[in-house]
């Protein structure tokens, strides 16, 4: 069966892993109530999507 | 590889599935507007709009397929009587699924899965779109067009 010959170095494996990243999440502004909301979700502050449609949840 | 392995199969054996989305789909159909987490909404559309589908027209052999999925006669009389005709003039996407954000406990992506019932407000705008959107294409052959829609959200935008 094939097998590594050599150890990996430290500098190989670090460099394979700099690629092992988190992706910061988008988090946008809605356009109803300038409430932080993610984008193609409803907004969780006034309930709005897409512009005037009003959906579910209207909070006072 | 991915090929014809449409659906996913939610950690259940095939009759835990299906019964799960029965329960699901009576429930849409009871209530027109359901919560799930985005997935089981996913699945559940799939299987929903086919159901309206059939629901379209009314047959002694469309009830029948129905009702492999629907088993309830009450909700039959609802998804033939009301919920059909409602669809009569749309040719698919009978559901339409929002998301809703994560739930807390679990983190799940939960949405809300609801019928696509036209509106008539909807409709009106819609007409007055696609009229105003004529007017528009037969202005941008002689100028430019200022949008002020778009300059007033980035107004807003700075204002805050």
């Amino acid at each position: 069966m094939a097998v590594p010959k050599r150890r990996k170095s430290k500098s190989k494996r670090d460099m394979r892993r700099s690629q092992w990243k988190l992706s910061s999440v988008n988090v946008i502004t809605c356009p109803n109530c300038m409430e932080p909301m993610l984008p193609h979700h409803i907004c969780p502050g006034c309930g709005y999507y897409k512009g005037r449609q009003i959906i579910e949840k209207e909070e006072e | 590889m991915k090929h014809r392995k449409a659906g996913r199969k939610y950690s259940r054996t095939r009759e835990h599935r299906i019964a799960m989305f029965r329960n699901l789909l009576m429930n849409l159909i009871k209530y027109s507007r359901i919560r799930t987490t985005d997935a089981k909404a996913k699945g559940l559309k799939r299987i929903a709009d086919k159901v309206v589908s059939l629901a379209r027209t009314n047959n002694l052999a469309n009830i029948r397929k129905v009702s492999y999925f629907v088993n309830d006669k009450d909700l039959i009389k609802k998804l033939f009587s009301e919920i059909g005709p409602k669809f009569a003039n749309r040719s698919g996407g009978y559901t339409r699924i929002y998301k809703v954000g994560l739930r807390r406990g679990d983190s799940a992506p939960v949405s809300i899965i609801e019928f696509a019932y036209e509106e008539e407000k909807k409709t009106q705008k819609k007409q007055a779109k696609k009229a105003a959107g004529k007017v528009k294409k037969d202005v941008r052959k002689s100028e430019k067009t200022v949008q002020p829609d778009k300059v007033t959200d980035e107004e807003k935008k700075e204002n805050v």
